[in-house]
């Protein structure tokens, strides 16, 4: 992935705030970003560097990648500053890109990833899908008018990074397959791309639940100890399937199979836009792969393997009490106490959502009981007009009822499954955090050990037991080498997961961007219909003689 | 506790229109007797209303005078003109209902408890939120009992009361004790048999069409709307809740924004000012639904409750008149104090056909005045709706598109 790269775009390489795109020039200098942040508010002269790249997060991994081979360590000074001082460099940024039409909207209207993922999730919801569609072409065609110089760092882009295609993964059709317990619901992953490491631009496979798990658990195994923030695995929920396999008819919990395949298709898109993941074999494989999948009977929750996965989980969980690692690096240690804040706060309004959820879909029951009420006061009325009268309101009450349903549905699906979804990132995030723990408590354990072997060493060279000095010396050695890996593996993580954060925060902020202006887009969307039915049931109340 | 009508700039505009509202269904245009609740004072358990009288009319003492009342009293009064027999053929105004703040009590007393579960802030919008509803439910109450005296004061038979000149004027306490256990005990069994003297009454039918027409189309008229006012209440008590929930919400992406540290901060907090105007414009469409249609058909709903009350009253009357028929019958054949029976007799028939002149006049304004005060209403209701949700797609839309602006 990262072989074709050329010059230009790895000077651009940078954070994954929104507007970094203007200043990625200015950025490539070691100079602090404030005063970068004053020449880079002039978006001419990005445009004319014709280097800015396109907000691409995956493909600023890349890149970020070489540079810790080659040296671009310096860059990552910057941005580990610019993680810093957040606050101020987003306020000189902001200023920027006020010049600058949408530079967010250019993130949006890039087909890449991050976007994939936030349309999957509209597809969830039909109605709504169209409305992004059209906010994405709307901000496109702006954006286009805007800079064209975007379209020549798309082009630039192209040839350069697989993540500059666009994967789009749909799950649909959940079906029931079998009866009884032994019952399971099957999907329909679909794909399409324009990435050529697939066999196909669009490929279609079946693929039931424990697939997914499967999927998952191999990718939790490979990537988080490399230091790769793997999205969280779909929840199993023994209630829901109980219910499934034991009704007769398909509409048994139709809510419960939306959410599932909702967050099925979360998991996929957000799993799709990391490069590493998606360059993952498994990950190929499960999307390209006609056939059945073989039975990943290991994610049952009372398999052998299901049984060895609750010891390791219950040793972590000692080994995070027993081990206090003494971070000396400020920036980790500011960025666990933010996704620890960050977590508290994303519960909290979790809880909040959902009972709005809750009092809307009551709300929706109690006007639908009404409707019928009012509908049943205007047949038995007996003057005329006022009948109609009263038959029109309990119309119009039914039609209000459809659009609190709806709003329920969508306060649930864009806001409250979004937190809850962060709240398992997070969840993942610190499970990479403490990868980096375990790594430095090896790294320092072998300093202990080089340190005793020493001491034996020099006790055994006083006590002139030459042949065993020469033994622990040779241990030594080994040790050494030990100490010098776990160091550089350490360091390795720790740059890794320097860099996976950034990623997960631009993420982060792109994604709650999105889904907040289509969730209120969809509340104005639903005042309108509002309007509507008001309007157009006034004349009847008028008419009432 | 609230003292007197005063409140917040918000609802006293609401003010100006229930005060018009309340007597919507009076005939304000005849000015010799004037009533009006000018005051009212919440105390811990009860309310006094200060009752404000103008008058020209000649049976009173002074032309102008204010007593201080309290809902018993009205009762007290309701019930001298249901009981009696000259009133029989004409539409009793229901009663006013009592003061009921054990709901708002209970739910202020809740958010105390939970005071250390939420940000200042919250608690603050809680509160206030709890007081409004507190205060609206007080505005209702005196709006009850002031429509009350109203159309006692605009019916040209009715306002000549004595009791009513009494409740207007006297100035001491009318000395209602609450009804001790006999009285009570009394009341239920009086209902009680009025209740199965109406099933059996209205299983009789009528010779009149006009008024067996009536009767049927009452009866269920009544028992629907009964529901449909159970039903709008739910619906307006859920609104209400959805409302309030949007303040956690708020409260929410608050506390998210003061610890972002990306740029969402600033959406953060745009939302959470976006959630706070929204969620005043939804409690404001609760409550208006609340006011004018949950409100509309809960009067409706007593006073076709008054309708079928007097519709058994000349049921009662024409039973009691064919049984004066049957008795004049056998004094004849037994010829034995006839003079007594054609009296009673006579008596009983004029009594009835009195009823019913009154009765058919009666329900004619029934009709009348519901379908004016439906549409009334209705109208008001659909055009705050529409005023409310504009206002709310015009909120979002300018939040939608600075948030789209903003990068």
């Amino acid at each position: 992935m990262a072989d074709g790269l050329e010059p230009p775009p790895f000077e651009e390489e940078q954070e994954q705030k929104e507007e970094d795109d203007l200043f990625s020039d200015a950025k490539e200098k070691p100079s602090s970003p404030d005063t970068d942040a004053s020449t880079a508010s002039n978006p001419e002269s990005n445009a004319d560097g014709g280097e800015v790249e396109k907000k691409d997060d995956d493909e600023e991994e890349e890149k970020k990648d070489l540079f810790d081979d080659g040296g671009g360590s310096e860059i990552k000074l910057d941005s580990d500053e610019e993680e810093e001082s957040p606050t101020s460099d987003d306020a000189h940024r902001r200023s920027g890109s006020g010049d600058y039409a949408n530079p967010f909207d250019s993130a949006s209207t890039t087909a890449a990833v991050a976007p994939a993922a936030t349309a999957a999730a509209s597809a969830s919801k039909e109605d709504v899908t169209p409305q992004i569609s059209v906010s994405q072409t709307s901000t496109s065609s702006a954006s286009k008018v805007s800079g064209t110089s975007k379209d020549s760092r798309e082009e630039l882009e192209n040839g350069e990074d697989e993540n500059q295609y666009e994967i789009k993964i749909t799950v649909t059709e959940p079906q029931k397959m079998g009866d009884g317990m032994g019952a399971y619901m099957v999907y329909r992953v679909v794909t399409k791309t324009t990435n050529p490491v697939f066999r196909k631009s669009e490929m279609s496979v079946p693929r039931r639940f424990s697939d997914f798990l499967g999927l998952h658990s191999k990718l939790a195994e490979r990537h988080p100890s490399q230091g790769i923030i793997v999205p969280p695995a779909p929840e199993k929920s023994v209630l829901g399937m109980t219910k499934i396999k034991m009704s007769k008819e398909e509409s048994g919990s139709a809510d419960f199979v939306e959410r599932r395949r909702a967050t099925l298709e979360r998991f996929l898109n957000r799993t799709a836009t990391h490069p590493v993941l998606l360059a993952d074999q498994d990950f190929k494989e499960f999307l390209e792969k006609d056939s059945d999948l073989p039975r990943a009977t290991s994610t049952s929750a009372l398999s052998g393997a299901g049984v060895m996965r609750l010891f390791h989980k219950v040793g972590d969980t000692f080994e995070k009490i027993a081990f206090k690692m003494d971070e000396n690096d400020e920036w980790f240690e500011e960025k666990q106490q933010q996704i620890e804040a960050l977590d508290q706060q994303l519960h909290k309004l979790h809880g909040s959502m959902e009972a709005l959820v809750a009092h809307r879909r009551e709300l929706s029951q109690a006007t639908a009981v009404f409707a019928k009420s009012a509908a049943m006061l205007g047949n038995v009325e007996e003057h005329t007009t006022l009948s109609r009268a009263l038959s029109q309101l309990a119309e119009t009450e039914e039609k209000i009822e459809a659009v609190q349903k709806q709003q329920a549905d969508t306060d649930f699906y864009v806001l409250a499954e979004l937190l809850k979804d962060y709240i398992q990132l997070i969840s993942s995030v610190k499970e990479v955090f403490h990868e980096r723990v375990k790594s430095y408590r090896n790294w320092k354990e072998a300093e202990t050990m080089l340190g005793k072997k020493r001491e034996a060493k020099a006790k055994y060279e006083v006590l002139n037991k030459a042949d065993k000095a020469a033994q622990v010396k040779q241990e030594i050695t080994e040790w050494e080498g030990r100490v010098e890996k776990g160091q550089e593996e350490f360091e390795k993580l720790s740059k890794v997961i320097r860099r996976e954060v950034s990623r997960f925060e631009a993420y982060r902020v792109e994604d709650f961007k999105n889904s907040i202006v289509k969730y209120l887009q969809n509340l104005m969307e639903n005042q309108q219909k509002l309007i509507k039915y008001w309007e157009a049931f006034l004349p009847e109340a008028k008419a009432i003689a | 506790m609230m003292d007197g009508v005063d409140d917040s700039p918000d609802l006293l505009a609401e003010d100006q229109e229930t005060r018009q509202g309340r007597s919507d269904t009076v005939d304000l245009t005849d000015t010799s007797l004037m009533v009006d609740i000018s005051d009212s004072l919440s105390e811990r358990d009860k309310v006094k209303f200060t009752v404000h009288t103008k008058t020209s009319l000649p049976q009173f003492k002074k032309p102008e005078m204010s007593v201080v009342r309290q809902h018993e009293e009205f009762i007290w009064l309701h019930d001298r003109f249901v009981e009696n027999e000259d009133y029989a053929g004409i539409v009793i105004p229901p009663a006013p209902p009592r003061p009921d703040f054990d709901a708002s009590r209970e739910k202020l007393q809740r958010l105390g408890e939970g005071e250390g579960t939420m940000t200042k802030e919250e608690f603050m919008k809680m509160k206030q939120e709890l007081e409004a509803e507190y205060l609206a439910t007080f505005k209702k109450t005196v709006a009850m009992h002031e429509v009350f005296l109203q159309r006692l004061a605009a019916h040209p038979v009715l306002r000549q009361d004595v009791n009513f000149e009494v409740f207007l004027e006297y100035e001491g306490d009318l000395s209602v004790r609450g009804k001790n256990k006999k009285e009570k005990l009394g009341g239920f069994f009086s209902r009680l048999t009025k209740s199965v003297d109406e099933s059996l009454l209205s299983g009789q039918k009528d010779v009149d069409d006009f008024f067996e027409n009536e009767k049927q189309f009452l009866i269920e008229y009544h028992a629907k709307i009964k529901d449909a006012t159970m039903k709008a209440d739910k619906m307006t008590k859920v609104h209400k809740n959805v409302a309030d929930s949007y303040i956690q919400i708020s409260t929410g992406f608050v506390l998210l924004a003061t610890i972002e540290n990306t740029e969402l901060d600033k959406i953060f907090t745009r939302v959470a000012e976006l959630l706070e105007k929204a969620r005043k414009l939804e409690g404001r469409v609760a409550s208006d639904e609340d006011l004018k249609l949950s409100d509309t058909l809960r009067y409706y709903m007593r006073d076709s409750a008054a309708a079928k009350d007097l519709l058994y009253r000349r049921t009662r009357s024409l039973a009691d008149y064919e049984a004066a028929n049957k008795a004049l019958e056998k004094a004849r054949t037994k010829n034995k104090d006839v003079p007594q029976a054609e009296k009673a007799q006579e008596t009983c028939c004029k009594k009835f056909e009195k009823i019913s002149d009154v009765a058919k006049k009666e329900i004619a304004e029934f009709k009348t005045r519901r379908i004016a005060y439906f549409k009334k209403h209705m109208v008001e209701m659909v055009e705050l709706e529409l005023k409310h949700a504009k206002a709310q797609a015009q909120l979002l839309k300018n939040c939608i598109s600075s948030l789209q602006e903003e990068s």
